[in-house]
C-alpha cells in the first residue's frame, strides 16, 4: 500500500520525467551515433564504435563551409533584427502614437503565420523583382521573421521597468541621452540579450524559409536536409553533439556566474 | 537562466497594456518605428500582396504570367489537394493534444515539484534547441527503425495491432506511417507548449493550493478547480504556438513519413520549388493561411482571451 500511495503522490513527477526523457532521447541518439562507423551511405543503424568522425569533423565536402555560412548569417540576422526590433519595442513601450493597433498587428502576424506561407510569399516577391537568390535574400528573410520575436522580448522587459528610475535620473540632472545610456539601457539589457539569443537560434536553425529563399546557396540546415536524401555523414552528428555540449556548458557557466554574483551582493 | 525562460513570448498578454505616458519629442516614436516597420511592410506585407496577385494569374514559365482573375485556380487546387489539407489539420491537432498531455506534467513538475532541480530541468528542456532540429528529427529514423528495439517491443506488446487497426501504422512498421509523423511533430513543438505553460503555472500563488487543501479539496479537485483554470493563458498560447507551425510543417512528413502522409506544406513546397507552378502554389499557400486564421480566430473566441494583439 505504501508503494501505491507513493506512486499516486509522485505520479506527476514520473509523467514529467518521462516527457523529459522523450525530449532528450534524440539528443542521446545523435551523440551515440556520432561514434558510429556506418556501412553504406546512411547513419541510421549501429555498426561499430569509431572516433573517426570526431578526428575529422570537416572531412565531408561542403559541410564546414555551410556551417560557417550559417553562423555568419545568424550573426548578421541577429544584429539587424535586434537593432530594428529594440527600436520598435522602445517606441511601443514608451511613446504614444497613432495607429498603434496596426503596428501591433504587423508585429504579431509574422509570429502567427506558418513559415511555409511567409516563405512562399517572399519567394514570389523576389521572383517578381528578379532578385538574385542567395546570401542577401536569406538575410532579408531571417531579419524579417526574427524581428517580431525581438520586439516581444524587449517590450516585455521595458514595460516592466519602473519609470520612476528614469525620473530620478533626470531629477539628478542627467540629460535625456545620459539617462538612456546609464539607466534605461542597462535595465533593458537582459530583454535585449534574450531577444538577440532567440534571434540567433531561430536564424541559425531555420530551414523552411531558407529553403525557399536560398536559391543554390547551402546553409547548414540545408546541408542536413540534402544529406537526408543523399546519405548522412557521421560528421553531422559530431557537429550536432558539439553544438549541444558547448551550448549547455555556456548556459551552466552563466548560471554559476549569476548565482555567485547574487551571493556576493547579498 | 531567466533570459532563456523568458524566451518564448506569450501570445496572449494577460493584462491590457496601459497607455504609456506622453513624452517630449513628438516625432521620436515614428523615427524609432520607421526602419523596422518598413522592413516588415516590404518583406512581409508586400509579399502577401504579390502572392495574392500571383494566385489569380495564368500563363507559363516561358511566356510569363498575367493577372487574368482566374479564381478557378483556388477551386482546382482545393479539389486536387483537399486530402493533404485535411491531413495537415488532423496531424497538427493530434500533435497539439499530445503536446498538451505530455507537456503539462513536465511544466507542472518544473513549477511546483522540482525544488532546487528547477533550473537544471529548465536547461534540459531548452537544450535540445541547440542541436539543429533536422538532425534531431533524423534521429527519430533510428529510434523508430524497422526491427529496432522500440518497434520490437511495441510488436510484442501488441500495441502495433491496435494502431494498425486504427490506421495509424501499417504492418510491422512505425516509420513512414502517420504515427511517425505525429510523433515527430509532437517532439519538435513540445518545448513551445511547455514554456508558456510553465510561465503561467509559475505565476500561480502557492497559497491557493493550501487554501484548497484546507477546504478539503482532494488533489485532483484542486487541479480541476484551481490550477488548470488559472493556467488557461498558458494552455491557449501553448496550443497556438504548437498548432500553427505544425499545420504548415513539411519537414516531419518528408523525413519520417511516406507519400501517403504528405501534408499541405509538402504540396506547397513541391509546387513552388519543383513543379514551378506558381499560381497553384500561391493559391495553396493562401488557402492554408486562411484556414489557419479562421481556426485560430474561432479558437481564441471560444477560449475567451480576445486581447491577443
Amino acid at each position: 500500500m505504501a508503494f501505491v500511495t507513493w506512486f499516486k503522490r509522485n505520479l506527476v513527477v514520473i509523467a514529467g520525467l518521462l516527457t523529459l526523457a522523450y525530449l532528450l532521447l534524440p539528443n542521446v541518439v545523435v551523440t551515440v551515433f556520432s561514434f558510429n562507423k556506418p556501412v553504406g551511405r546512411f547513419n541510421y543503424a549501429w555498426q561499430e564504435f569509431s572516433a573517426d568522425a570526431w578526428t575529422d569533423p570537416c572531412g565531408v565536402a561542403d559541410l564546414c563551409g555551410s556551417l560557417a555560412l550559417s553562423l555568419q548569417l545568424a550573426c548578421w540576422a541577429t544584429l539587424g533584427a535586434t537593432a530594428l526590433g529594440t527600436a520598435i519595442a522602445f517606441a511601443l513601450a514608451r511613446y504614444r502614437f497613432r495607429a498603434r493597433g496596426a503596428v501591433n498587428a504587423l508585429i504579431f502576424l509574422p509570429m502567427a503565420m506558418p513559415e511555409v506561407v511567409m516563405a512562399a510569399s517572399l519567394l514570389t516577391l523576389f521572383l517578381n523583382l528578379g532578385a538574385q537568390l542567395g546570401f542577401w535574400t536569406i538575410l532579408i528573410a531571417h531579419i524579417m521573421f526574427c524581428l517580431s520575436f525581438v520586439v516581444t522580448a524587449v517590450k516585455a522587459r521595458v514595460m516592466s521597468m519602473d519609470p520612476r528610475l528614469e525620473q530620478a535620473a533626470q531629477d539628478l540632472y542627467a540629460g535625456p541621452f545620459q539617462t538612456f545610456l546609464r539607466v534605461t539601457l542597462p535595465i533593458a539589457a537582459p530583454g535585449i540579450a534574450a531577444g538577440a539569443l532567440l534571434a540567433f537560434a531561430l536564424s541559425f536553425d531555420d530551414f523552411i524559409i531558407t529553403n525557399f529563399t536560398a536559391g543554390s546557396t547551402v546553409t547548414f540546415p540545408m546541408f542536413v536536409w540534402g544529406s537526408a536524401q543523399r546519405g548522412t555523414p557521421v560528421q553531422i552528428n559530431v557537429i550536432g553533439t558539439a553544438m549541444f555540449v558547448v551550448a549547455v556548458l555556456l548556459v551552466l557557466l552563466s548560471m554559476v556566474i549569476g548565482s555567485r554574483r547574487t551571493k556576493s551582493r547579498a | 537562466m531567466t533570459t532563456l525562460t523568458e524566451a518564448p513570448p506569450p501570445l496572449t498578454p494577460t493584462a491590457p497594456e496601459p497607455a504609456p505616458p506622453r513624452r517630449r519629442g513628438r516625432l521620436t516614436p515614428y523615427w524609432l518605428l520607421l526602419p523596422g516597420l518598413l522592413w516588415l511592410v516590404v518583406f512581409f506585407a508586400l509579399p502577401m500582396i504579390y502572392q495574392a496577385s500571383t494566385s489569380v494569374q495564368t500563363g507559363s514559365l516561358e511566356e510569363g504570367y498575367k493577372v487574368t482573375w482566374h479564381v478557378a485556380t483556388y477551386w482546382d487546387a482545393l479539389t486536387a489537394y483537399w486530402p493533404q489539407f485535411l491531413r495537415s489539420v488532423a496531424y497538427a491537432a493530434a500533435a497539439t493534444v499530445l503536446c498538451l498531455l505530455l507537456g503539462y506534467p513536465l511544466a507542472y513538475l518544473i513549477a511546483f515539484r522540482a525544488g532546487r532541480w528547477r533550473n537544471l530541468i529548465m536547461v534540459l528542456v531548452i537544450a535540445p534547441f541547440f542541436t539543429s532540429f533536422l538532425i534531431r528529427t533524423l534521429a527519430w529514423k533510428t529510434i523508430l527503425a524497422d526491427g529496432g528495439p522500440l518497434v520490437g517491443a511495441l510488436n510484442t506488446l501488441h500495441v502495433l495491432d491496435v494502431t494498425n487497426w486504427l490506421g495509424w501504422t501499417a504492418g510491422d512498421r512505425v516509420l513512414a506511417t502517420p504515427l511517425a509523423v505525429v510523433c515527430g511533430l509532437t517532439y519538435n513543438f513540445l518545448p513551445f507548449m511547455i514554456l508558456p505553460l510553465y510561465t503561467s503555472l509559475e505565476r500561480i500563488d502557492g497559497r491557493l493550493h493550501e487554501a484548497a487543501g484546507d477546504l478539503y479539496a482532494r488533489p485532483f479537485t484542486t487541479f480541476r478547480k484551481i490550477t488548470f483554470p488559472l493556467s488557461m493563458p498558458g494552455v491557449v498560447s501553448g496550443t497556438l504556438l504548437t498548432f500553427i507551425p505544425a499545420t504548415g510543417d513539411y519537414v516531419n512528413a518528408d523525413l519520417l513519413g511516406s507519400t501517403d502522409t504528405r501534408m499541405a506544406g509538402n504540396v506547397i513546397q513541391t509546387q513552388f520549388l519543383r513543379v514551378l507552378d506558381y499560381p497553384t502554389a500561391a493559391a495553396l499557400s493562401f488557402i492554408l493561411m486562411a484556414a489557419i486564421l479562421v481556426m485560430v480566430t474561432l479558437y481564441i473566441r471560444k477560449s475567451g482571451t480576445e486581447d491577443l494583439v
